[in-house]
């Protein structure tokens, strides 16, 4: 068939005829996917690299923390806290929850935990540790001084070790693959400048092996497109020190 | 079916709900394992050379290799041993609810029951308080759901919340006797209707620890963080 007439024939008569046919659920029953977020924080980073990672067309939707939307609220009374995953209009909280429930459901493409039991038990327990240590003692770092600042950055240098250490020689946490571990880590990249620039230390000199994945992360689409700019993150970090009256 | 033979060793403390929790699984899944009471106070070489991060129990080591934090035990339990009873749900969706319920219960309400018992006074009345609001959300989410979990039959196996909550939950009364009155059949009747049938369940029954021996570990522990 000519090629310039294959999109009339498409439009006038395959697509028409279709829907006639009854086609019409499965050619609009598309996943619907929508993501309540706040572009600075790396929790909701995480689940953007998720997405991006499997190819999901999805809907970003941004909160005003200070004034949240009735559909999160909706989506998420218990805790009233981005990011929200919603798939075909049912919600799924906390991060790392959202990019297991990704992988579950679009298991047939750019796997992100391993399949191994006891690899994806390692995955999680690295994950889960990034959870607990990494943005509270970051946050230390941002929002104190003096001698107080002093033990916020060393607590939080020695996690950034912690991590640097067990990733070893690998490309990334889980080995030659990017995964799990990665995802629930690269986020908090965007935060760097900020968390060095108030806390006066670099974190290139501290953790060079750590730097060198992050430069690995930051090669993927997937990663390079979720992370906002690390100045952006530091001006809004300065708002927030301002707000909160500090220095 | 595949014979998985292997060695699972657990390093725990009978008190611990989160070792109780490890305990509830490996039986349910009729696993056999050597259990190994931890001294928390003078931690063994091996514990502390399988378990340098974080240095709590539990501690599961299976065939030589160490899992740790007791979610993540758990997960590992179900999917390593694959066969049924299955502890999670096959659906992502509701696996999903189970993994955010048992967030909630870790983060809200365990470190509620610690808060209450490390606090004098006012601020005890204010933490019980917390405590109690956070129950409620927590009873009205499994109730939204998990409704079977309010017809909680004890010939039914054990699952991820029954076992997550169950593990500590279930020795209401020995809490509420040490600490506090936190479950009370008034003020959360589905929780505690929940509660009292898992209690009866014959694996819970021989893997709860002893009443008495609970409630004066919970006083010591109260009377030493004062």
């Amino acid at each position: 068939m000519d090629n310039s007439l294959t999109p009339l024939v498409l439009k006038r008569l395959l697509v028409p005829t279709l829907l006639h046919l009854g086609f019409r659920k499965t050619l609009t029953m598309a996943d619907e996917v929508v993501l309540l977020d706040f572009w600075p924080s790396p929790f909701g980073m995480r689940v953007r690299i998720a997405l991006a990672e499997k190819g999901i067309k999805y809907e970003y939707k941004e909160e005003d923390l200070r004034n949240k939307s009735p559909l999160l609220l909706k989506m998420n009374p218990v805790h009233k806290q981005i990011p929200v995953l919603i798939h075909n209009g049912k919600p799924v909280n906390e991060s790392l929850i959202a990019v297991q429930y990704i992988d579950e459901v679009w298991k047939d493409k750019s796997p992100i935990l391993p399949s191994d039991p006891y690899q994806r038990a390692l995955a999680r327990f690295w994950a889960d540790y990034i959870d607990k240590k990494i943005y509270v003692s970051g946050k230390k770092v941002w929002q104190t001084k003096g001698e107080e600042q002093e033990e916020a950055k060393k607590e939080f240098i020695g996690h950034l070790k912690m991590l640097e250490g067990e990733l070893g020689d690998k490309a990334f946490f889980g080995g030659e693959c990017f995964g799990f571990v990665d995802v629930a880590l690269v986020p908090f990249y965007s935060w760097f400048y900020a968390y060095e620039t108030c806390g006066s230390f670099s974190i290139e000199a501290e953790c060079p092996k750590l730097m060198a994945w992050v430069k690995r992360c930051m090669q993927r689409d997937s990663v390079a497109k979720s992370l906002p700019d690390q100045h952006k993150v530091y001006d809004f970090v300065l708002q927030l020190k301002k707000k909160f009256g500090i220095e | 079916m595949e014979e998985k033979q292997s060695e699972v060793k657990l390093f725990g403390t009978w008190a611990s709900g989160y070792c109780t929790r490890v305990v509830l699984a490996l039986k349910a899944k009729g696993i056999p394992y050597r259990y190994i009471e931890e001294d928390l106070k003078n931690k063994s070489e091996l514990f502390l050379r399988y378990n340098p991060v974080h240095k709590k129990v539990p501690l599961l080591l299976h065939n030589g290799r160490p899992v740790s934090e007791s979610l993540i035990i758990l997960e590992y339990i179900d999917e390593y041993w694959n066969h049924s009873p299955k502890i999670l749900p096959d659906d992502p969706y509701k696996r999903a609810k189970v993994r955010f319920w048992a967030d909630f219960y870790d983060r809200k309400l365990k470190e509620g029951t610690v808060a209450i018992m490390t606090s004098r006074g006012k601020e005890k009345e204010k933490a019980i308080e917390g405590f109690l609001e956070l129950l409620k959300v927590f009873e009205e989410g499994i109730a939204k759901d998990f409704p079977e979990k309010l017809t909680f039959s004890n010939s039914q196996p054990l699952d991820f919340l029954d076992i997550i909550v169950g593990s500590s939950a279930c020795n209401y009364e020995a809490y509420n006797e040490a600490v506090a009155v936190v479950v009370d059949p008034k003020r959360n009747p589905l929780f505690f209707q929940w509660m009292t049938a898992l209690k009866e369940c014959p694996l819970m029954k021989e893997s709860l620890p002893p009443h008495d021996k609970l409630v004066a570990k919970m006083k010591s522990f109260q009377s030493r963080s004062v």
